[in-house]
């Protein structure tokens, strides 16, 4: 945080809370929206029940703060932010299970078991997210068409309820409550530790193969035809092509590589990496850095320059979070913000919606600086935003008449039996939302029966009218 | 190196008793000890949370990490704690001194009770198993001390001169032993420390001077490395302080901050 924040007026109630309050701007990542939040960081694990039992504000949990909308905002209530609860607690070698605190984050994880052999199963495309920010919005990564999301690597969730019992759960045990918390964002209640289980790498490195595709139907074959052979894959498209290159782009996969892929040198240290150099973005860029102009150029640019590459050994780093080397990156979209926008068909309808949706981005020329695609498998949960099918993630500056755009893509993604991700939405409508999620009504009922106060809530579950008023 | 310095007896890894190893500063002087390979002990008033934070340490790093209570103001139970720890540890080679609180500063301008609660927290108790520490370091005539004081305790301000008197009175014992150890192999460190992003100042930070609590203790951990004597943590407090402490008295007690 690098706003100087003020100590807030506490709630003395009749019991004394310990955790101190700061009132300080607060948005996610995508810097929009913004507003002034009563924020607290408690430091010791008692802290939290007591704060929770104490306060009567509505409060949700945050984490690293990277969802991109207002799913950890809390414009009235209050947010708990829980990074320094970012202890592990146990690991199993044999099982890979790791137990720890919500606040640990992906890259502590990675940073303490790469070198020992071990990795994630599920990782988004940033490292920087704690693990409970990873359940309440049950993240995906470039595997999903394998190994789902991360709610399906998991052996338990501790959820800290209103009451401040802490309720065990997982697919034997409390079934309900688990499929409700994750990918229930934070709602259900605070998830104070969570049992991750890691999988077994014998190598930091990715043997990853890059094609050009020179449209949305060649992009869909290479999926359709790669599927079975890589663990990851994910398309960048440049949304600046239209006719018959509409959706020309680059298809990357990989897996790790075992150990006699690499060469003598490699294969000495094979899960050692050289620490990577990051870059950072000192201000917030002007407006038109990133106009139509220098987006259509930039799409070009990286298009010609990507060839086909069989067969190359990337570092595991690079291949995952190859925007976590320029720190505050969201800067670049300067100080009004961005929205990222993305949406998942299910296979039938998938590829229609990809064409009219790219067609629309064409026609309005809001070309997105970093789209992303790539297909789903299969998925549980109540709230999960997955689906088998397709997924498109674009990034739009907050600039005039974005809103209304994106209500037009929303009805065309509503049509076709789609639906929004939760992490990364900052404005659609309840309609939308309540539509694109047909199993709400099964959520509201655990919603109701562990929290029927509804003292967990956000600025994001009041948007959307999550819970009946 | 660290133990060529130190004179650490068997294995070269040092066992360090830490008082007050709940605070963010504390644990994060613990991960940096547990991976140079030392065991610890961890001691504080909430145990639950120190035990959460030795298994934290065995997790990352393998060392062996305990977890025990300890209350600064409960002097009877001080010379229990310094042999259980060297029990649990097999010996004890160095103790960090990690305990402090605000306190209700604004009530106890006017309360006695509060204001002797903030000396007792951060002065009294110290004075009193730090007593039991030196002890047990002069009898094996090696190891160290580590005393984690405060930029307020270097001059008096009227928002916090309760606590800065007790923390300043802190480095003053801790010069002093210092002193008493001054021919013996043995090391005692002061750390003054400036604005840390923690409790104490969460809502008060000032966004220049306000480092990571991971950064401080590492730079506490280098310091002890090099055997120094007095730190400021961040370096530039000593500049700060050097400024600060030259106002004059009459300009000074004008200043609102």
């Amino acid at each position: 945080m690098e706003e100087t924040g003020q100590r807030s007026a506490q709630f003395a109630g009749d019991r004394r809370i310990a955790a101190p309050l700061k009132r300080a701007p607060l948005s996610g990542w995508g810097r929009y929206p913004r507003c002034l939040t009563d924020i607290y960081r408690p430091e010791k694990f008692a802290e939290l029940a007591e704060l929770i039992t104490a306060d009567p504000h509505a409060l949700v949990a945050r984490g690293a703060g990277r969802a991109y909308g207002d799913a950890a905002l809390n414009a009235p209530g209050r947010v708990i932010d829980v990074t320094r609860f970012n202890r592990m607690l146990a690991f199993d070698d044999a099982t890979g299970i790791l137990r720890c605190e919500a606040g640990v984050t992906l890259g502590d994880i990675i940073d303490t078991f790469r070198p020992r052999g071990f990795f994630p199963v599920v990782t988004p495309g940033t490292r920087f997210i704690t693990v409970g920010g990873a359940i309440a919005a049950d993240v995906h990564g470039k595997n999903h068409h394998r190994d789902s999301s991360i709610a399906a690597h998991l052996a338990s969730i501790d959820v800290m309820l209103a009451s401040g019992e802490i309720r065990r759960c997982s697919p034997d045990q409390n079934a309900d409550l688990f499929h409700a918390t994750a990918g229930g964002m934070g709602l259900t209640g605070v998830i104070v530790e969570a049992e991750l289980k890691l999988r077994r790498i014998a190598t930091a490195w990715i043997e990853s193969e890059t094609v050009r595709a020179a449209n949305i139907d060649h992009a869909i074959e290479i999926f359709e035809r790669t599927d079975r052979l890589y663990d990851y894959s994910v398309g960048w498209i440049d949304c600046a092509s239209a006719a018959s290159a509409l959706g020309r782009s680059i298809v990357n996969f990989g897996n790790f590589a075992t150990l006699d892929q690499l060469d003598g040198q490699r294969r000495a240290a094979p899960l050692s990496l050289k620490p990577r150099r990051s870059l950072s973005v000192p201000i917030d860029f002007p407006g038109f850095a990133l106009g139509p102009f220098t987006v259509t150029a930039f799409n070009e640019l990286y298009f010609r320059t990507h060839r086909d590459t069989p067969r190359a050994l990337v570092d595991c780093e690079r291949f995952f979070y190859p925007l976590d080397s320029i720190r505050d990156w969201n800067r670049i979209y300067g100080a009004s913000g961005f929205v990222q926008y993305q949406c998942a068909w299910p296979m039938a309808e998938s590829r229609a919606g990809l064409v009219e949706t790219l067609e629309a981005i064409a026609r309005s020329r809001r070309a997105s600086f970093l789209a992303v695609v790539k297909k789903f498998g299969a998925q549980d949960g109540l709230l999960s935003f997955p689906m088998p099918g397709y997924t498109l993630s674009l990034d739009f500056p907050m600039r005039p008449g974005l809103l209304p755009f994106l209500d037009q893509l929303d009805a065309m993604v509503l049509q076709r039996g789609g639906r929004l991700y939760l992490a990364k939405d900052a404005r659609m409508s309840p309609a939308m939302f309540h539509a694109g999620y047909p199993r709400l009504a099964e959520w509201r009922a655990v919603k109701a029966a562990v929290d029927p106060n509804n003292h967990f809530s956000s600025s994001l579950s009041r948007r959307l009218e999550m819970v009946p008023a | 190196m660290a133990a060529a310095a130190h004179r650490i007896a068997p294995g070269g890894a040092p066992r360090v008793l830490i008082l007050g190893a709940t605070s963010p500063i504390a644990r994060a002087l613990a991960l940096e000890y547990a991976h140079g390979g030392a065991s610890l002990y961890l001691a504080a008033r909430d145990t639950a949370e120190a035990a959460r934070i030795a298994q934290d340490l065995a997790v990352r790093t393998g060392v062996a990490a305990h977890a025990g209570p300890f209350e600064a103001g409960d002097y009877a139970a001080h010379p229990e704690l310094i042999s259980r720890a060297a029990a649990a540890l097999g010996g004890l080679d160095g103790v960090a001194l990690c305990f402090g609180a605000l306190g209700d500063e604004p009530a106890a301008h006017h309360d006695a009770t509060a204001a002797r609660k903030i000396i007792a927290d951060n002065y009294t108790g110290a004075v009193s198993i730090l007593t039991f520490a030196a002890d047990h370091l002069e009898a094996q005539q090696s190891g160290f001390i580590i005393v984690i004081g405060s930029v307020a305790g270097e001059r008096g301000r009227s928002r916090n001169y309760i606590y800065g008197s007790a923390k300043g009175a802190l480095a003053l014992f801790t010069q002093g032993m210092r002193a008493r150890f001054a021919r013996t192999p043995i090391h005692v460190m002061t750390v003054i420390l400036g604005t840390v992003d923690t409790r104490m100042t969460w809502g008060r930070e000032s966004a220049f001077l306000t480092v990571a609590p991971e950064r401080a203790a590492a730079l506490i951990h280098k310091a002890w490395r090099r055997r120094a004597e007095v730190v400021y943590v961040p370096f530039f407090w000593r500049f700060i302080m050097g400024v600060i402490k030259a106002i004059p008295e009459r300009f000074f007690k004008q200043l609102k901050f």
